[in-house]
């Protein structure tokens, strides 16, 4: 079966990719949430918090790109779970394909779908005045962070998609994901938290990548940032996907 | 070879499965032959969707045997997958995409040559050429059934599962599925359906069995079901419409009393 698993997926991929587009409110969407925080900290908080850098929206976007993608996949929780509920998944189920080609059209599609929100952020950030020394190799390995960072986060957002009743149930697990970002150092140093709040900030696997893609931006030396933050993302996408398989396999047996 | 002819296109023996506490089937028991269209009549609960989604792999069962095409589902699910065809109880297509746009899709993911052609010939023979290139959230209960049962015969399933196709479609789109459904049949296809009308049972099966409480009660063709009852006795009775007739008449739609008369 999986000689088509390729194929099947890129099938299925082109699939819900059409569907993205034919609705490209969930691009609009996912992306308005993380442009109107960014506006908010740098016109409104901005000028009153001192981040030790130069300009606020520098300091600000690793944050902000990571809650882009943490609303970005709850949107694949919501598709998936719109594909359960309204059989076509047990159709795919019935067919002679790749079974597992249904989960990783779905997790393609979400990879595409947020480079795409991320890139527009980014955009949005370069007119508010974000300025990166970053070279080519820096911003690829930005890119490779992020990706990273979705695959594991999406693959999170398949078990809800899998099990939730309704879909307001099947996206509510992202909004803790959402408000991570704000208990680390994407929007203001560490330094000023107390004990508790900064033990949490900075060991939770926001900071390390919000340091680590900070860094690349900022092109200075990586450190051990980038190693913390991409164990972060492996150890995340392990559990995520044997939950997420576990689900899978409870649901079709 | 001949004795894969020999055998039924359907097999279930001693078929259990239970939902949590919950026992749906206690020993279910049934052959349908080949080519030949098998109703499985039971009211809401009875469990006839559970037997069809253990048929079609979707479901593992607790006990007993259950094999399609010769394929155990259990140890062969993959021949089982690449000799059936599943509509399930909910028209199961894509409403983003066009029509036309869902089987392609389905001819693709069939592995099939030139997915274009396959989907021009089946909007044609399902009329749908007039809304094959609008998305499927603008179409009508019965339109988008009818998609849903085109989508199921790409690729020449040998054995079909309807479950409960006419449920939910106005009288109209009800005679068009049984239209459909009888000419599968005739091109030698098996088809396993469900319903809770015995007057859809009697129109299209050749054999009836009757799910009751997790197990098959009665199975025979409608003429062993009626001998089952006690013998005819002669009454005088005024007949009254059926609502389909009544339907018609007021629609008074020439093209489907012609239908009607042909079946």
């Amino acid at each position: 079966m999986t000689t088509h698993f390729f194929g099947d997926t890129a099938v299925l991929t082109g699939r819900s990719l059409r569907h993205i587009t034919r609705s490209p409110d969930t691009i609009i969407t996912t992306t308005i949430m993380p442009i109107a925080f960014m506006l908010l900290f740098v016109y409104v908080f901005g000028g009153a918090i001192s981040s030790g850098s130069d300009s606020y929206v520098n300091y600000l976007l690793p944050g902000i790109l990571l809650i882009t993608i943490a609303s970005g996949i709850s949107y694949t929780a919501f598709r998936l779970f719109l594909d359960m509920k309204s059989g076509i998944f047990e159709r795919f189920q019935s067919m002679p394909i790749a079974r597992s080609s249904v989960l990783w059209a779905h997790v393609g599609t979400s990879l595409v779908a947020n480079l795409v929100s991320v890139v527009v952020v980014v955009l949005v950030a370069v007119l508010m005045g974000f300025r990166s020394g970053a070279g080519v190799l820096a911003w690829l390995a930005v890119t490779g962070i992020l990706l990273l960072f979705t695959l594991a986060l999406t693959w999170l957002a398949v078990i809800p998609g899998l099990s939730a009743k309704s879909a307001d149930g099947a996206i509510a697990f992202s909004y803790p994901l959402i408000f991570l970002p704000f208990i680390s150092s994407a929007f203001v140093p560490t330094d000023t938290m107390p004990g508790p709040v900064r033990a949490f900030a900075e060991y939770q696997p926001v900071t390390a990548i919000v340091n680590a893609v900070s860094d690349l931006f900022t092109a200075q030396p990586v450190g051990t940032d980038i190693w913390i933050a991409l164990a972060w993302c492996v150890g995340i996408l392990i559990v995520a996907y044997v939950f997420a398989m576990i689900t899978y396999r409870r649901r079709i047996s | 070879m001949t004795t894969q002819v020999q055998e039924p296109a359907i097999h279930v023996q001693g078929l259990e499965k239970s939902y949590k506490k919950l026992e749906v089937l206690r020993g279910v028991d049934f052959d349908v032959e080949r080519g030949s269209i098998f109703a499985l009549l039971g009211s809401n609960g009875a469990g006839k969707t559970t037997v069809v989604k253990i048929l079609s792999t979707l479901l593992k069962a607790d006990a007993g045997i259950a094999s399609v095409n010769g394929f155990d589902v259990a140890a062969q699910a993959a021949d089982v997958r690449a000799s059936i065809s599943l509509t399930g109880q909910f028209a199961a297509v894509d409403e983003i995409l066009t029509g036309r746009e869902n089987l392609v899709l389905v001819a693709q993911l069939r592995h099939l040559k030139d997915p274009d052609a396959i989907a021009d010939d089946l909007i044609e023979r399902f009329a749908l050429i007039d809304a094959a290139a609008r998305k499927v959230s603008t179409y009508s209960g019965g339109m988008c059934r009818r998609l849903d049962i085109a989508m199921s015969l790409i690729g020449n399933s040998q054995v079909i599962f309807l479950d409960e196709p006419t449920t939910g479609l106005d009288p109209e789109a009800r005679i068009e599925v049984w239209q459909v459904v009888k000419e599968l049949a005739k091109h030698g296809t098996t088809v396993l359906l469900t319903t809770q009308y015995l007057d859809e049972a009697e129109q299209l099966a050749d054999r009836i069995g009757i799910l009751h409480e997790g197990r098959i009660i009665v199975n025979g063709t409608l003429a062993e079901l009626k001998d089952l009852l006690p013998p005819a006795k002669v009454e005088y009775v005024e007949k009254q419409p059926t609502p389909e007739e009544v339907f018609f008449a007021i629609v008074g739609d020439d093209d489907k009393d012609e239908a009607r008369r042909r079946q």
